[in-house]
């Protein structure tokens, strides 16, 4: 292979931190080698499909399977009651917490459909022609009832009830009658009357947005496959492959190490794919029909029954004195949850103001179930919508004041020891460093023609930790194995064999990262959270120092001395006096059975000390005052990374946030027709951003070390699209003058808005 | 003493207190001792609640020390894509 | 359904498979060739995740029934490289990180392939147009047109115009 490495001079202090190596799975997936859900084939595997529902809100009277059943080529059929019915309650912990209830109720449903979409049959057939003439013949006897999509009209007390049994949470005196609102969740620091009156310049505005799909171009696919001793293999994408055996497992009544979940490659996920839908149902299929079963979604069961992340509504107030210190803010934030409760609407009221020092602060959040598929969670979940409003209010009252946008933000950015909104006292963090970041580069002062504008935002996302682990084997010519349970979803694998090569001291390429399967690593949280380079690698660091501490103590037993005497310095064993020839990790894995056998340790974590993300980015347009349409002329993110480990992949990640957050500004939006059917589900109509609508986006990688690990190292996943919608709304007012306050702003909202100006 | 500062959510549960000092050497111990000073309360932090200890935000921290002088939050779950 | 018997050339070799006469080029590719480098994302011809060189044009093989390539010349992402090594595109893919998930990798190189075939010197602009029918959720494809951009770049150093 000519494929080289890029080069790029390593971070000081290390050899391969901060590198740009090729990819070590990259090969595969240039090629079309690499094996993704859909590209497995087995020996008399059957076609699974799905019965959804056509309504938005219907009791299911009753389900008739039996002709469907009696078809040729059809090997089984299954509906609700093919799987147990799960106690409600909190389940799991942070990244993964859940209601067994509402998961099972939702991949499939028992007495009511809750959404058009919604899975309530599946049959598994010979083709998959036949698979879907039999989900034709299954007859269901639907009772339609009203449905509801609009968070507002939810709220209402005359609202069509989704769940008799949901009462609000977090008021007090509880509710004695059920609503459509699950919960509130308040955020109350200070004295918001004394901030308001501190205040010379108050800016108020309701928000709102749309529901938007994660996009991932590989719909869901798994092939399960029971055998004769009743325990099932899976191969399937997702984010977190032990997710998937846990769900599985729990919603088939089995315990979960009857379940082996074997990572196929990952086609996106976003955190759309952290939860199941197909994976339970093919494998009760496969258990019924003895045969291995494989579902693939198109993508209009994609759209209809998978993500998508909350609409919502929001209404912000805000004041600051005339000097542009923020005193105040409050609001309300109602976000759709989906057909099940759930929604990000504490994180919207933790995440909207956090950038920022406010001492007075009383923000409320409504999770409102509503007539649409239960939201999944999307990069960031629930900041970016509320920091749409907040950054455009706080562009708003920047100009009141007279003050730059980028000043504003500097003159009340929250930093090191002072209490973040949300509560805690921040620690070290990179925020200011990002404002100044976009501050001082070039685009900034780059000068803007006619009908052009440019917008600036910024984005806080809080990171996280988890549990997570390793295993790292020296092979007998010295390369090394490095194990983990992390789906690779953009370039994973790349940063754990640089955190192995630094650590060993050996060739990045002498290192191969793999994602083993349920049964071949410990236990590991789902891909998500951004949290993979820093928790998932901290196992990997604490591998390779064992085997590190491992290799010392064998050359130590070679050279018959003491331990302390053998440093490890650039992959090989020194003897502090210099008069030994050093060891490789090929000389001593060489002797390894000589020495205590084969040379291989293992770390696991519930890792700590996920360091803050934030983004400051700006973005140029042009309007087209004939048609509404906004072109992105310039775009530049600076985000806080704390030590980039492969800085392509970092770049990778703020750009593909940037991308996702233009598309949710111009484009991207869930329609529904008068009875809550999705009007738009295909990409010809749900218009994600293609190459041609989108400019270079330049990237500024700010490093504000993260003190809770060893390198440094903050997730970079999510934070990237928090800004994006505020930066373009903040463009377009600097274009036109016009303040737009809902999403998607497309060419029609657009044009609307300029005539309703007097155009 | 640890310094635990409720937020509006958990304000119900404590007659609105808004702040207390307790002495735990553990989040375990912490849950345990708020529990019988305002009871209820610990069930409700047990249920899927992300700790924050002098600003790092946990989650399945029981048996997480809690040193001297900390200042906690309770935090609802805090997930990501 | 009697299955048609299709002849045509893949990725250089001769070919020959059954498939029914409703089936796409797509899934007779995936399920009766067997190269699983051709992706499926939509099936409905908005993604280019199926991209193909059909008798020398780019097409979404999702959109393109099986029998129609009857007497065909096809290339999938799996004929790219060739005996000497990875297409220039390939290479500069893995260089420029122009990948994420990898998911839409095939389609965005066989869509390189197609312009730099009939177009060895585009300009940014012309790149971008140029795979505006394929979609990337992960990268916002600035390094997807700088990987294209410098893949030409490779090519022409490497065979001057005359």
């Amino acid at each position: 292979m000519t494929v080289t490495a890029t080069t790029t001079d390593p971070q000081p202090g290390y050899k391969w931190v901060g590198t740009r190596p090729v990819r070590h799975d990259g090969l595969d997936k240039v090629t079309g080698r690499a094996r993704y859900g859909a590209d497995l084939n087995l020996p008399g595997m059957l076609i699974g499909a799905v019965l959804r529902s056509p309504h938005a809100h219907a009791r299911i009277l009753s389900i008739d399977t039996s002709a469907a059943e009696a078809m040729e080529g059809v090997r089984a059929v299954v509906t609700g009651a093919d799987f147990p019915m799960l106690e409600s309650g909190g389940e799991g912990s942070g990244e993964e917490y859940y209601d067994p209830l509402d998961l099972c109720r939702n991949v499939m449903a028992r007495d009511k459909v809750l959404y058009e979409g919604h899975a309530l049959a599946a049959v598994a057939a010979t083709s998959r022609r036949e698979a879907l003439a039999a989900l034709a013949a299954i007859e269901v006897d639907y009772e339609v009832l009203p449905h509801v999509l609009d968070v507002s009209e939810a709220m209402a007390p005359d609202a069509p009830i989704l769940h008799e049994d949901l009462i609000t949470e977090g008021v007090e005196p509880v509710p004695t009658t059920p609503s459509n609102v699950a919960s509130r969740y308040v955020i109350d620091r200070g004295d918001i009357e004394k901030g308001f009156a501190e205040a010379d310049v108050i800016v108020e505005r309701e928000f709102v947005t749309q529901p938007v799909h994660q996009g991932y171009i590989e719909p869901h696919a798994v092939v399960a496959d029971v055998g004769e001793d009743g325990k099932a293999t899976v191969f399937c994408s997702s984010q977190g492959h032990f997710m998937v055996r846990a769900h599985t497992a729990e919603l088939l009544g089995w315990e979960p190490s009857r379940v082996k979940v074997i990572p196929a490659e990952i086609g996106g996920g976003f955190g759309g794919k952290t939860t199941v839908y197909v994976e339970p149902v093919a494998t009760r299929l496969s258990q019924k029909a003895g045969r291995p079963v494989k579902i693939v979604m198109t993508r209009d069961e994609v759209f209809r029954a998978t993500g998508p992340t909350s609409g919502c509504k929001i209404r912000l107030k805000v004041g600051a004195t005339r000097d542009g210190r923020l005193t105040a803010v409050s609001g309300s934030m109602a976000y759709q949850a989906g057909a099940f409760k759930g929604s990000p609407v504490s994180l919207g009221c933790m995440c909207a103001f956090a950038p920022y020092t406010i001492e007075n602060v009383f923000l409320e959040g409504f999770d409102v179930v509503v007539n649409m598929p239960k939201v999944t969670a999307y990069r960031a979940p629930g900041a970016p919508m509320a920091s749409f409003a907040s950054e455009t209010l706080l562009d708003e009252i920047a100009e009141r004041v007279g003050m730059d946008p980028l000043e504003f933000r500097l003159h009340n950015a929250a930093e090191e020891g002072v209490r973040s909104v949300y509560g805690p006292i921040h620690k070290r963090i990179g925020f200011r460093e990002t404002v100044e970041a976009v501050r001082d580069h070039p685009h900034y002062s780059i000068e803007l023609g006619p009908n052009q504008g440019r917008g600036v935002a910024s984005g806080f996302w809080f990171n996280f930790g988890g549990s997570s682990s390793a295993t790292v084997h020296i092979n007998e010519d010295g390369t090394a194995s490095v194990l983990t349970g992390s789906p690779d979803i953009g370039g994973s694998r790349a940063s754990m064999a640089l955190m192995a090569a630094e650590e060993l001291g050996i060739d990045v390429y002498d290192v191969t990262p793999i994602v083993s399967d349920t049964e071949s690593v410990g236990y590991t949280d789902v891909t998500g959270g951004s949290r993979v380079t820093h928790a998932t690698g901290l196992a990997v660091i604490d591998a390779c120092r064992k085997v590190v501490a491992d290799l010392r103590a064998r050359a130590a037993m070679v050279w018959d001395v003491d331990v302390d005497e053998v440093e490890w310095v650039d992959g090989r064993a020194q003897h502090v006096s210099g008069d030994r020839a050093p060891m490789t990790t090929r000389d001593l894995a060489a002797d390894a059975a000589g020495t205590g056998g084969p040379i291989t340790a293992s770390a696991a974590v519930n890792a700590r000390g996920a360091g803050a993300a934030f983004s400051t980015q700006v973005c140029d347009v042009e309007v087209d005052p004939e048609t509404g349409y906004v072109k992105i002329l310039r775009y530049t993110t600076a985000q806080d990374a704390g030590r980039a480990i492969h800085p392509s992949y970092v770049e990778g990640q703020m750009q593909g946030g940037v991308a996702q957050g233009i598309g949710w500004a111009l484009n991207e939006e869930y329609i529904f027709d008068a009875d809550g059917t999705m009007e738009n589900p295909g990409f010809l109509d749900y218009r994600m951003p293609v190459a041609s609508d989108l400019p270079m986006i330049d990237t500024v990688i700010v490093e504000v070390p993260n003190p809770g690990h060893p390198y440094g190292v903050r997730g970079v996943g999510e934070v990237g699209i928090v800004p994006p919608m505020a930066a373009v709304a903040n463009a377009i007012h600097d274009a036109t003058g016009l303040r737009l306050s809902e999403l998607p702003m497309s060419p029609v909202k657009v044009l609307e808005a300029i005539g309703a100006n007097g155009g | 003493m640890a310094r635990v500062i409720f937020g509006s959510a958990l304000r119900r549960y404590t007659g609105g207190v808004d702040e207390v000092e307790i002495e735990a050497t553990t989040v375990r111990s912490l849950i345990n001792a708020l529990d019988r000073r305002f009871p209820g309360l610990g069930k409700h932090l047990e249920s899927g609640m992300a700790v924050a200890i002098d600003g790092e935000i946990m989650t399945d921290a029981l048996y997480e020390p809690v040193p001297e002088d900390a200042e906690v939050h309770f935090l609802p779950p805090i997930g990501g894509g | 359904m009697s299955r048609k018997h299709v002849t045509c050339t893949i990725n250089g070799d001769p070919a020959e498979f059954l498939c029914e006469e409703d089936q796409s080029l797509l899934d007779a590719l995936r399920d009766v060739v067997g190269l699983m480098g051709v992706k499926e994302g939509c099936a409905t011809g908005d993604c280019g995740a199926c991209s193909v060189i059909l008798d020398g044009r780019l097409n979404c093989s999702c959109l393109v029934l099986a029998p129609e390539a009857e007497g065909a010349t096809i290339v999938t992402v799996e004929g790219m490289a060739g005996p000497d090594g990875l297409h220039p595109l390939q290479e500069t893919f893995l260089e420029g990180a122009a990948l994420q998930c990898g998911i839409c990798t095939p389609g965005f190189l066989v869509a390189g392939k197609a312009l730099l075939d009939r177009n060895p010197d585009p300009t940014e602009e012309e790149v971008r147009y140029a795979v505006a029918g394929n979609l990337c959720r992960c990268t916002g494809y600035d390094k997807i047109v700088r990987s294209i951009l410098d893949a030409a770049a490779r090519m022409g150093e490497a065979a001057p115009a005359s």
